[in-house]
């Protein structure tokens, strides 16, 4: 589904993202690790078209993303690390808007997110003025109007930062059942437990590829008990390459 | 082509945003009275009650009324003539009198000839008081008779009242303002807020996009021309000679220019405050300054007479004036209205492909 070749992002002389090389197939639990300013939430821009690389090439549903193909946009669902709904709307009234915006018949967007709506609790406080919302519902509310689509493809960008334990529960019960059901889900974290979770993994440094592939796999090769272990030893490796 | 669903989608939210915002609410319907009472009574030019003194040697019928015609009016009032001869420059310097009449002994049907002195220390004053009195007399002596061809500022404008001026003006400068500002600020926020990041991964186009934020401002725009409209000609008497239909009409073509003002502003600013301090900067000085408003257009030097042919006030000024003051109809204005229209499509196109559908 999606596939980057030597992906390049520079800011003037910084190098945000430098030469990624990525599979994600269908289906998939797709894992960005990495501290803040590893270049996770440029990535995913890239590759959902909102900032054009500076090198290299993304085929997203075999469409070349780099080349400004507009066509894949009604398959992406994309829920940004900082929170964007309206919060002068009401949940239902921010749900109607995405809806209209990807032309989806609001019942029919309805029906597409009821699912997740019940498995979030969210019935009860749909009509409520989205600012209103505690921080973990107004997350909940985010990803479900990410998918009022019901898009092939999801990306979350950091998700359940600022989330409480029982929300980030919830929310990778919902990764795990979109991925069941086909969709495949890009998500970042800085959490590094939360890699368990993930079909496979690209752990990020300033921009590069430290370690990518399945987590249980990685924590083999590394002799690691547990990922943050294997963060720890990956990141190290990397620092010692470097000098 | 763009897709009217989605536009529909983003006029709805819109109107959900101004409903809500306090903020929004006092620009669209506070400011513009606010600035129509300041603006109007800062800028209402008119003298009343200049202190007159006459020195009447005729003392026949024809002096009487002349003297009359002037006191009539509620532009000048009668100052008793003192004993002795009339110091004009006495009267003056003492702030007794603004102007003075002498009517010599001579005054009647073979010689009209009366001398008025002016204080000119203020010339604004002065030139005001001439031409109250020019006119006064003027139609004095259409009244008796004798024939005396009108100025062409008191055409349209019998008693000199400046505010038939300036209410259409400030129709023009409010109108251009508010809605370049409502527009530029409402895309601006998005930037800000990052509501806008998630809007551009979705397929919406930038064209979608800027008609879905004009919509709802076109609406309120024109809400806000009929109470500006209705408070001016209430508050400053200002008649209204041509067709309503018509003047709704041109409003849209100008309430639509200045949105796709807005628009184009939108593209230059990043921040709220950008995009606030941008609309005021390119409308309010010039709309006031090269309209036409407060200086006329042909009196201009060449340079600044072409760059008003960029203000979309300019235009609209002719527009408005036209219907409220001489009841002109469509064929009267259409030039200045394709003016209007040829404004909007360019600014709409240059904003529509200024407007980036990824983040910078
Ligand atoms: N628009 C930008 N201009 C300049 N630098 C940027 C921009 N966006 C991100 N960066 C820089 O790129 C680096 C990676 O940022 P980001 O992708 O947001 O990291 P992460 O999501 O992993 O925290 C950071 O150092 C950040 O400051
Ligand atoms: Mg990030």
């Amino acid at each position: 589904m999606i596939h980057t070749k030597n992906l390049v992002k520079k800011f003037g002389a910084f190098t945000a993202v430098d030469d990624i090389n990525l599979d994600i197939a269908k289906g998939e639990i797709f894992g960005f690790l990495g501290a803040n300013g590893a270049g996770k939430t440029t990535a995913i821009r890239m590759i959902i078209g909102l900032v054009l690389p500076t090198s290299g090439q993304i085929i997203v549903d075999n469409l070349d993303i780099s080349k400004g193909s507009e066509k894949v946009k009604h398959k992406i669902g994309y829920m940004s690390q900082k929170f964007s709904l309206y919060p002068d709307l009401k949940a239902i009234e921010n749900l109607e808007f995405y809806s209209g915006i990807y032309q989806i018949p609001f019942r029919q967007a309805m029906k597409n997110i009821q699912p997740i709506i019940e498995q979030f609790g969210l019935q009860d406080i749909l009509k409520n003025r989205t600012e209103d919302l505690p921080m973990g519902y107004k997350q909940r509310l985010s990803l479900v109007a990410a998918l009022v689509h019901d898009p092939p493809l999801v990306f979350l960008d950091e998700p359940t930062s600022g989330v409480d334990p029982q929300a980030r529960r919830e929310f990778w019960q919902v990764i795990n059942d979109l991925a069941y059901a086909g969709k495949s889900v890009i998500v970042s974290t800085h959490f590094m437990d939360e890699a368990e979770y993930c079909h496979r993994v690209i752990i990020m440094q300033d921009g590069r590829e430290v370690a990518l592939g399945n987590p249980a796999e990685l924590k083999a090769t590394h002799d690691s008990a547990n990922m943050q272990e294997l963060f720890l030893k990956v990141l190290g490796e990397d620092h010692a390459k470097s000098e | 082509m763009p897709n009217l669903n989605r536009i529909k989608a983003i006029s709805e939210k819109e109107v959900f945003h101004i409903l809500r915002d306090s903020r929004t609410l006092a620009i669209i319907f506070i400011l513009p009275l606010l600035q129509l009472i300041i603006f109007g009574y800062a800028m209402n030019m008119e003298i009343r009650q200049v202190p007159l003194v006459v020195d009447d040697h005729a003392l026949n019928s024809s002096s009487r009324a002349l003297v009359d015609a002037f006191i009539q009016t509620d532009y000048f009032r009668l100052v008793p003539k003192g004993p002795g001869v009339l110091d004009p420059g006495e009267l003056f310097k003492q702030r007794v009198a603004q102007a003075t009449l002498s009517i010599p002994k001579g005054f009647n049907q073979d010689d009209f000839t009366a001398q008025l002195k002016i204080d000119a220390s203020d010339p604004n004053s002065a030139q005001m008081i001439q031409s109250y009195a020019t006119g006064i007399v003027n139609t004095w002596s259409a009244k008796a008779g004798v024939g005396i061809a009108l100025s062409p500022l008191i055409l349209y404008n019998p008693d000199m009242k400046s505010s038939f001026f300036f209410v259409p003006g400030l129709i023009a400068l409010i109108l251009v303002m508010i809605c370049a500002l409502l527009t530029s600020i409402s895309i601006s926020r998005e930037k800000e807020m990052g509501t806008m990041e998630q809007i551009l991964v979705s397929p919406v186009t930038a064209t979608e996009i800027l008609l879905g934020k004009v919509l709802p401002y076109i609406f309120l725009g024109l809400m806000d021309a009929l109470l500006i409209l209705a408070v001016g000609m209430l508050l400053f008497q200002v008649p209204f000679r041509g067709e309503f239909a018509v003047f709704l009409g041109f409003t849209f073509l100008y309430v639509l220019t200045s949105l796709c003002l807005g628009l184009l502003v939108s593209t230059m600013a990043k921040t709220q405050q950008g995009a606030m301090m941008t609309a005021l900067g390119m409308t309010l000085l010039p709309t006031l300054l090269l309209s036409g408003y407060m200086f006329p257009i042909p009196s201009m030097p060449p340079i600044l007479r072409r760059i008003t042919y960029i203000i979309p006030a300019r235009y609209y000024l002719q527009i408005i004036r036209g219907i409220m003051l001489k009841g002109n109809s469509v064929q009267h204005l259409y030039q200045a209205g394709l003016s209007l229209v040829t404004m909007s499509v360019v600014m709409l196109v240059i904003a529509a492909r200024r407007f980036k559908l990824r983040l910078s």
